[in-house]
């Protein structure tokens, strides 16, 4: 069996599963947030049903048009506020002691591994990088879970993906995710689970993982999942909530079987791969950051739940010290969680970032989306590094968007054109 | 159910930025989402649309997000059903856990906008007024026809409770 067959079964009565197979699952943690929760919060009163089926289990992040960005922003995020008192949530984040929501919860050690989430936002899927089953559903599964604890699944088929080589400078996870999607298109691993493993995931660094999984679903995919290791490990121990004795060792075992099914196995030599520009309108248009350059964009945004980490700020930051930003480019940085926040100026990065000319805003979605912060206007372009490039996402529908790393967003923000990090000397 | 009605076509990869765009997200009204509903790829979409209307598109329809909104604003806007040769996997969710009509036919080419469609869901049937010709449709597993049949998610989870 695949971890993911390992982890779907083990949420359910069965003595068995394999692929296609519909279960009904029992969820460890569900998730909403100011767009999708109101709907689910809505049809759970609907049903007349007085308890939710577990308060701690439930997470409500008010991430996307928040701070409230206009008047009707502001009452869809009072429902959640109001749901989660009367509810007792726990785990509800209010703004100035939120993130973005899938930066912010393996962050408070309510992702791990072998844990079954679902969230009613479509990169729920970035929690398999910490070994869990995670995936994106609707509003009206979030509703049906908060009665019953459960939801529907099929079980997906898995592909496995194999990195292994050397990276080259200014490659990261935000790369091989681009890469591979460009590989394999929007719909190539539709209704699957990508299994990513090799030499080269082992190697990267958490929040590199996190972009990887995180972009899961712009290849169609049900869930993204890295086997927990030795990294993994030590990133729990700096967050979970409690570390059994056995934590270590239980974690360690979780891994797909020697002779388990996958639909297909992709290998990929990472050792020629540049780093990665998706260009608009779909993020399967990835090509190397040299294909690009004579293209001038208007905007530049470090963020958002694939790239708004600490990492993430910290390797623009590589880029842009004593810089400053093209006239012509307004560069939007958005640390994902009020602690990469504080992170960021503890170390000095939201210095570099002002200096350099950059907007530092408090953690929303905002511009990802095309909610707030940094809409784009008719015929702009901007670089990003979100996850989705689709007509329209940032703004106006005759607005550009180019995905890519952090350090190439940040070269772009200085040349005032797309560029690969080197040439910012 | 029975549905007849104009085709309205689309290409592959529709997603539900184009379906409703994000700006448009801060509201649940099925009205006003049903007057966006796929505004940045067919402006006018909503006016001209008739009730009962059918949307055909390519691969992949519905990608990107999990909005329900989408959903809302498709029914709202009058359409009774969506044909596509696929379907993203949250949109697919939501449509069968929300009761919106979905149905996917391998091969769509042959169906022409502006085309009359007769579509009888329980018997899996869709049939070209315009072309008189027949489609073969892909029939749901039973799972999911046990969803549709009680009349969605919220009201089968509710039976499930209600039994044991």
């Amino acid at each position: 069996m695949t971890i993911t067959e390992k982890i779907l079964l083990a949420h359910t009565d069965k003595k068995s599963i394999a692929p296609d197979d519909f279960i009904y699952a029992k969820v460890d943690m569900a998730l909403g947030n100011d767009i999708t929760a109101p709907i689910a919060i809505k049809e759970f009163e609907s049903t007349g049903v007085k308890r939710v089926f577990a308060r701690k289990k439930i997470a409500l992040v008010p991430d996307h048009f928040t701070p409230a960005k206009d008047q009707k922003s502001a009452d869809q995020a009072k429902l959640l506020k109001k749901f989660a008192d009367k509810h007792r949530i726990e785990n509800y984040f209010e703004v100035g002691r939120m993130g973005v929501e899938h930066a912010l919860l393996p962050e408070q050690g309510l992702v791990m591994p072998g844990a079954l989430i679902i969230g009613a936002d479509s990169h729920t899927c970035t929690y398999g990088a910490l070994g869990a089953f995670s995936t994106g559903v609707g509003s009206t599964d979030l509703a049906a879970c908060f009665i019953t604890g459960c939801v529907w699944l099929k079980v997906p088929i898995s592909m496995k993906f194999v990195y292994y080589g050397k990276l080259a400078p200014w490659v990261s996870g935000k790369d091989l995710i681009l890469y591979t999607i460009g590989d394999i298109g929007v719909s190539g691993a539709l209704y699957k689970a990508m299994e990513f493993t090799g030499p080269v995931i082992h190697d990267l660094p958490m929040d590199d993982r996190f972009s990887m999984c995180n972009m899961a679903i712009e290849a169609g995919a049900k869930s993204g999942i890295i086997e927990p290791d030795g990294i993994a490990v030590k990133y729990l121990r700096l967050v979970a909530r409690r570390w059994p004795l056995t934590a270590r060792k239980k974690i360690l075992e979780l891994k797909s079987d020697k002779d388990a099914i996958y639909s297909e196995v992709r290998e990929y030599d990472v050792s020629k791969i540049e780093p990665q520009v998706s260009a608009p309108h779909l993020p399967s248009n990835a090509g190397p950051v040299s294909k690009f350059k004579n293209v001038k964009i208007d905007q530049s945004v470090i963020g958002s739940c694939t790239n708004g980490r600490i990492s993430d700020l910290r390797l623009a930051c590589k880029v842009l010290k004593n810089k400053k930003v093209h006239k012509d480019v307004r560069l939007i940085v958005i640390p994902a969680t009020q602690k990469i926040y504080q992170q960021s100026i503890k170390e000095g990065l939201a210095e570099i970032f002002l200096k350099a000319g950059a907007v530092f805003s408090t953690p929303t979605c905002g511009p990802c989306l095309g909610g707030h912060v940094g809409i784009l206007a008719e015929g702009e372009r901007a670089i990003a590094t979100t996850n989705r490039n689709f007509r329209g996402r940032m703004g106006h529908i005759d607005s550009e968007v180019y995905l890519a790393n952090p350090a190439v967003a940040a070269a772009s923000a200085v040349k005032g054109r797309i560029a690969h990090p080197d040439e910012v000397k | 159910m029975k549905f007849k009605g104009k085709v309205w076509k689309f290409g592959d990869n529709i997603n539900t930025d184009e379906i409703i765009p994000a700006r448009f997200l801060n509201t649940q009204d099925p009205q006003e989402l049903g007057a966006h509903c796929m505004e940045d790829i067919d402006a006018g979409f909503s006016k001209k649309v008739s009730k009962g209307d059918i949307i055909v598109a390519g691969k992949n329809f519905g990608c990107g997000s999990s909005r329900e909104h989408a959903q809302i604003a498709i029914k709202a806007s009058g359409v009774s059903c969506v044909i596509a040769e696929s379907f993203a996997r949250i949109f697919y969710r939501n449509s069968i856990n929300m009761g919106l009509p979905i149905i996917e036919i391998d091969d769509i080419s042959q169906i022409k906008e502006g085309d009359y469609l007769e579509v009888e869901l329980d018997k899996g049937e869709v049939l070209n007024l315009s072309e008189d010709k027949h489609y073969n449709v892909q029939v749901f597993p039973k799972f999911i026809q046990d969803i549709i049949k009680k009349g969605g998610l919220l009201k089968w989870v509710r039976r499930k409770r209600g039994k044991g």
